[in-house]
């Protein structure tokens, strides 16, 4: 029977941790925020992984992993296109391109990469279904859960910690007024650099993540540093619709709205 | 009949139910329920749904106080809480440095969905180990205009201070935005 759930009661964490302990194989599927994950383990061990639309061919992921250049994958690509990963291997390393570890290094930074990314996923909804593998055509590695878990537990702490620290992208951010504070001082990483250049009222933190090509957790790390050492804080959006705040007074007339004010005031005072 | 509503806020064991039970004239609608998880047993109950009190002002008039969930799991209730409120009060337990960066986010949160005037309370300053108001000051990254003064949630004259306090700010930001 299939394992299946919500993550918001079973964490990726804990998935992770049942898979590995109890040497579980099969297809993990979670659709999270957008997009969808397919991990297949075997023997509680990670064996493959897919995210989203991303093909998962393995010149793609020889690509995208810098094993080979841009033209080296259209190149592939177009000549390629009816071999099956294996074969593609195989005629890489007969070829003299690539040695086989380098094609394992490559899958196995690739498909621990897309587990890493789960970690930050806190909806969706998951499946668990066991014996069903990748296709036939497709190369396998076997790499060890264990440090994975322990390292998404970190990032989930982590990951905890900036969500209370910033609870939402929606809002923005501007310089503190602190005289003295002289930004070109500071030493900022190149990521820091990219942020800062957006820091405006006018932008919020999902559309500074957006241009600086930055993930959730990679943003909110570089805004909390920001926020550290008291070089921004946070404000509310400039043009973003401000919350309806309903119904305050009684009464639109000011004068009256002040009379109330000044009522309660009498009252709490004789309390 | 015309009512207002505030809005009490803050961690969870801040001391919000017993702020509002300090000067609410009714028994504070308490939507209490025994704590399951081990974590969160610093006490034994803690509000599910939220609190509900009320100071009558005179024949006409109304003011309602309601308190927010503490857990954050109940964190969706806040937004529709905060609807209409004249202004909200951030608690902030003293003598657990541990919650000051949630209540900073609570008040981020709350100052996103509505910005209307706010003060922060620190609470327990009676307790030994509560924190010293400056440190806190620095801890929650208040800016120096905001309003930060000391509560002992079970004293009336001491929520009386914290919700006059409030008042005054509506009071003046009223009279800014007339000016």
């Amino acid at each position: 029977m299939a394992l299946k759930g919500n993550l918001r009661d079973f964490t990726i964490t804990q998935l992770l941790n049942l898979i590995n302990m109890a040497q579980k194989s099969g297809l993990l599927v979670i659709e999270g925020p957008g997009e969808t994950a397919k991990i297949t383990f075997r023997q509680g061990k990670l064996a493959y992984a897919q995210l989203g639309q991303d093909d998962g061919s393995l010149a793609s992921i020889l690509h995208t992993t810098r094993k080979i250049s841009q033209s080296q994958y259209q190149l592939l690509r177009q000549r390629t296109s009816q071999m099956s990963d294996k074969e593609l291997g195989l005629l890489l390393i007969n070829a003299g391109y690539l040695s086989q570890d380098d094609i394992l290094s490559s899958l196995q930074v690739h498909f621990t990469e897309i587990v890493r990314r789960l970690f930050t996923w806190v909806e969706g909804f998951f499946k668990f279904e066991q014996d069903i593998y990748p296709p036939d055509g497709k190369i396998t590695v076997r790499v060890d859960l264990e440090n994975l878990i322990i390292e998404g537990s970190r990032q989930l702490r982590e990951w905890e910690q900036l969500q209370e620290e910033i609870p939402s992208l929606d809002m923005a951010m501007k310089f503190t007024e602190r005289p003295g504070t002289n930004l070109r001082s500071v030493n900022l990483s190149v990521e820091e650099w990219r942020v800062v250049s957006y820091v405006s009222p006018k932008n919020s933190i999902r559309m500074i993540a957006r241009a600086a090509k930055m993930n959730d957790l990679e943003i909110r790390r570089v805004i909390y540093s920001l926020l550290q050492a008291g070089l921004v804080e946070l404000v509310r959006a400039e043009g973003t619709p401000v919350a309806q705040p309903g119904r305050q007074f009684p009464t639109q007339n000011k004068d009256e709205q002040k009379s109330l004010v000044n009522k309660l005031i009498g009252r709490i005072r004789s309390l | 009949m015309q009512t207002v509503k505030m809005v009490v806020t803050g961690p969870f064991n801040a001391g919000k139910t017993a702020f509002i039970r300090s000067v609410s004239e009714i028994d504070v609608v308490a939507t209490e329920r025994k704590i399951s998880s081990e974590a969160e047993k610093v006490k034994e109950t803690t509000t599910v749904a939220m609190d509900f009190g009320r100071i009558t002002v005179d024949d006409d008039l109304v003011l309602y106080l309601f308190g927010t969930p503490g857990q954050k799991r109940f964190d969706f209730m806040w937004e529709i809480l905060s609807e209409g409120m004249l202004g909200f009060i951030v608690m902030v337990d003293s003598t657990r440095p541990e919650t000051f960066r949630e209540a900073r986010g609570i008040l981020q949160t709350f100052r996103a969905y509505a910005p209307t005037p706010y003060v922060v309370a620190a609470n327990k300053q009676d307790m030994p180990d509560a924190w010293d108001l400056e440190d806190m000051r620095v801890a929650l990254r208040l800016d120096p205009k905001v309003k930060f003064m000391p509560c002992v949630a079970q004293k009336r004259d001491s929520v009386k201070t914290v919700l006059l306090e409030l008042l005054y700010s509506i009071l003046a930001e009223m009279e800014e935005g007339q000016s």
